[in-house]
């Protein structure tokens, strides 16, 4: 647990005139992290027996399950980065959406320059994909600088209102979409169109396909490497320093704005990640990230915010509850499933499971 | 001037008499008759002097223009006056919209009834169809609100987001609500009586015959004519309301939330109050939409659409100002519509880049409202008419800051 705790990047600072209201603390019985923890998981439960009612079989919720949880590393990408970034700047960033976007159709485009090999069985993609992803992701990372840069550093300078900071941040969400939208149009794409990818059969009737197991070990991998990245480098304890509070870490001889923009770096750069495994899973279409942007803030709010260890686990829950929803739910409720997971934790426990809870 | 034109400059007058009323200053025993004078000069100038087409599409343009502006106004409520920073408009419009063509329209029979489904259909009027819409759209801020308005700005961002896109999903995906995602189709037009053939059965003769010139394509006249007297009525409420006690309590808690608290009021309860009074206006703003439009679907309440323009429109005229708010709603909606003729004016040197482009160049519109948003944003956050201080309207000096 001390481990866990210390990899939290707080989200609030005494004087944080956004610090939780008073009304919320007195009326809250259940602030109690082992009670929440049981809350999320008797969901889980709930959405096992209603998905069992309507004629599911264990194999199929088992199977959804587990999909819930490839999904949920895809969703960990993108909340990972969003919690640092809400952490150390403290404002939602409702452009994180498009930065996953981006870095699908940075992928994308890279893939059509690049020779098409073989495909890489069992998995349906072959080496240029993964190429693509690579040299993507330095680009998104560079997209998310110029992007702070422009709309952010000003503000941060004028020390604006939070406000402030979303309604630019919600600029450069349609300011990104649009240059996807002159770029590439809004049809639908594929990275391999029409390329069979057969699910694997394994015991208890679980069918999984290679691909969603590719996307589940890299997203945990890529949040190990943040996690001892944040842990065992100067540069995160620096940033963890920042997050807890910039004034005391410039005066202690931090340059916040090297630490800020290494945030960035790091969220473009899982943003990118996050894009094109969902992108490999499902299609590719410029609102890809705008349905993508609930489950992640969902995810991040629901790990307590500022903890990508948070992050992880709440977007695993996420990632189940919509899926498993999708056995007695229309799948397209799936992002709305997300939400109301979120208020449920706004209403019972607003610092999330990892958060530093009330001060 | 023959008599279309005269009719047509005395259904012009009505909002250009509001409009003067608006802008002019003075006192009102001054202001009411040269407001009206100065209506039915312009009115008659506009209607000899403009082509027949662009005066239509003037209006067509203002009405959509006045639509975002009791959007806008509703967004002001609660953004404006007690600092709610909802990113859900489209939510609550949509609510309003669909409320509004449920209640109104009738169900379909017959034939029709194989493509168009919904949960119900009164055949009421349209004032009730507009102030069921309100009422409904009120009852969803209030439920929202409860869970939400305890917490921090922030979430309360992401939540209302969150909202508005539920309410999305559900309009799109179930069918025997409000047919689907198929568009429901035939909301009836108030007062078309007015432009159509035998004339409303309860219009004075006099009216008939005034009006009888006009076909089915001037409605256009007619609606703006409507939707100008209901933004005037949300607009002089407002205005009472953001001046009376209530108002101030409201600024109270947006600024100094504590020592409202330590006053004595009930913050939570003030909080809820003007988010709900928002939720309502924007709910009359989208049936009134829905009127205009005739057939809505889901694809309508898009977040750039219904939220993102409106936060740019509010935070352009000027947070907190309801003025602003309606300026901010005509200034943006003009760039707007103006930008696609600039577009479409440079569409042949964009197929010169690349073929794909022109097909494209709408979204150079939304390219130029983010830029603009982003602008106003880092440059100018009070928008262009400020939020003027009221201390108290006896102290004169004291307004004046």
């Amino acid at each position: 647990m001390s481990m866990e705790k210390s990899a939290v990047l707080e989200a609030d600072v005494p004087s944080d005139p956004s610090a939780p209201r008073p009304a919320a603390r007195g009326s809250l019985t259940l602030q109690n992290r082992s009670v929440f923890s049981a809350v999320l998981f008797l969901i889980l439960v709930l959405f096992w027996v209603f998905g069992w009612l309507r004629g599911a079989t264990f194999g199929d919720l088992l199977s959804l399950t587990i999909w819930g949880i490839m999904l949920g590393g895809i969703i960990a990408l993108g909340a990972i980065g969003l919690t640092l970034v809400y952490g150390v700047l403290k404002f939602p960033n409702f452009a994180h959406g498009e930065l996953v976007t981006i870095g699908a159709y940075c992928a994308f485009g890279i893939m059509g320059m690049l020779p098409q090999g073989p495909a890489l069985r069992p998995f349906s993609f072959g080496w240029e994909l993964i190429a693509a992803m690579i040299l993507a992701l330095p680009i998104v990372a560079a997209v998310a600088l110029v992007v702070d840069r422009v709309l952010f550093y000003p503000l941060r300078r004028r020390n604006a209102s939070l406000v402030l900071f979303a309604m630019a941040s919600l600029a450069g969400t349609f300011f990104l979409r649009s240059v996807i939208y002159l770029i590439w149009g809004s049809d639908f794409h594929f990275y391999y169109p029409g390329r069979a990818n057969p699910a694997l059969h394994l015991p208890f009737g679980i069918r999984v396909q290679a691909d969603q197991i590719f996307i589940f070990v890299l997203a945990i991998i890529l949040v190990g490497l943040v996690y001892l990245l944040l842990e065992h480098s100067r540069m995160g304890k620096a940033m963890r320093a920042t997050a807890n509070n910039p004034d005391l870490a410039q005066v202690r001889g931090i340059n916040t704005e090297r630490v800020i923009a290494w945030t960035w770096v790091i969220g473009g750069a899982l943003a990118a990640a996050g894009g094109v495994m969902y992108a490999l899973a499902s299609q590719l279409r410029p609102e890809m990230g705008f349905f993508l942007l609930l489950p992640i803030f969902a995810a991040a709010i629901m790990g307590g915010v500022g903890s990508p260890i948070g992050a992880l686990v709440g977007a695993i829950i996420i990632g189940i509850a919509e899926q498993l929803s999708a056995s007695f739910l229309n799948p397209a409720y799936g992002p709305a499933v997300a939400f109301l997971l979120m208020i449920v934790v706004l209403v019972i426990q607003p610092q999330g499971l990892f958060g530093q809870s009330g001060k | 001037m023959d008599q279309v034109q005269l009719a047509r400059a005395s259904l012009v007058a009505i909002p250009l008499i509001l409009l003067a009323l608006l802008i002019l200053p003075g006192r009102k025993a001054v202001r009411l008759p040269l407001s009206i004078i100065l209506g039915i000069v312009v009115a008659l100038g506009l209607a000899w002097g403009m082509k027949s087409g662009n005066l239509t599409y003037m209006m067509s343009f203002s009405t959509m223009a006045m639509i975002y502006a009791i959007l806008s106004l509703g967004l002001n409520s609660q953004w404006g006056l007690s600092g709610h920073v909802n990113f859900g408009v489209a939510g609550f419009f949509a609510i309003g919209a669909f409320t509004s063509a449920l209640v109104t329209t009738t169900m379909p029979i017959g034939a029709l009834a194989a493509y168009s489904q919904q949960a119900f259909g009164l055949g009421q009027p349209f004032l009730v169809g507009v102030l069921a819409a309100g009422i409904v759209s009120a009852i969803l801020g209030y439920l929202v609100s409860i869970p939400v308005l305890r917490l921090r700005t922030d979430f309360l961002a992401i939540a209302t987001l969150g909202i508005a896109e539920i309410v999305r999903l559900i309009f799109q995906n179930e069918r025997w609500l409000a047919n689907g995602p198929q568009p429901l189709r035939g909301i009836p037009q108030p007062l078309f009586c007015l432009v159509d053939k035998p004339g409303c059965s309860w219009a004075p003769h006099w009216l008939i015959a005034w009006l009888q010139p006009l076909g089915p394509r001037d409605y256009s006249f007619v609606y703006s004519m409507i939707v100008a007297v209901i933004l005037a009525v949300i607009y002089v409420l407002l205005e009472r309301i953001s001046r009376s006690p209530w108002g101030r309590v409201q600024r109270a808690v947006r600024d100094e939330e504590n020592s409202a608290a330590m006053s004595g009021k009930p913050v939570t309860f003030y909080r809820i109050e003007s988010f709900v009074v928002g939720s309502f206006i924007m709910g009359i703003g989208g049936a009134i939409y829905a009127h205009y439009v005739v057939s809505i679907d889901y694809s309508h309440f898009n977040p750039l659409f219904a939220t993102f323009i409106v936060w740019v429109m509010l935070m352009l005229g000027g947070s907190g100002n309801n003025k602003g708010a309606i300026l901010g709603a005509f200034v943006v909606w003009a760039v707007w519509t103006g930008a696609q003729s600039l577009v479409d004016l440079i569409s042949p040197a964009l197929s010169l880049i690349s073929p794909d482009l022109p097909s494209r160049s709408a979204y150079f519109r939304w390219m130029l409202v983010a830029i603009l948003l982003a602008a106003i944003v880092l440059y100018k956050p009070e928008g262009l008419i400020k939020e003027r201080k009221r201390v108290s309207d006896f102290m004169k000096g004291s307004a004046k800051d």
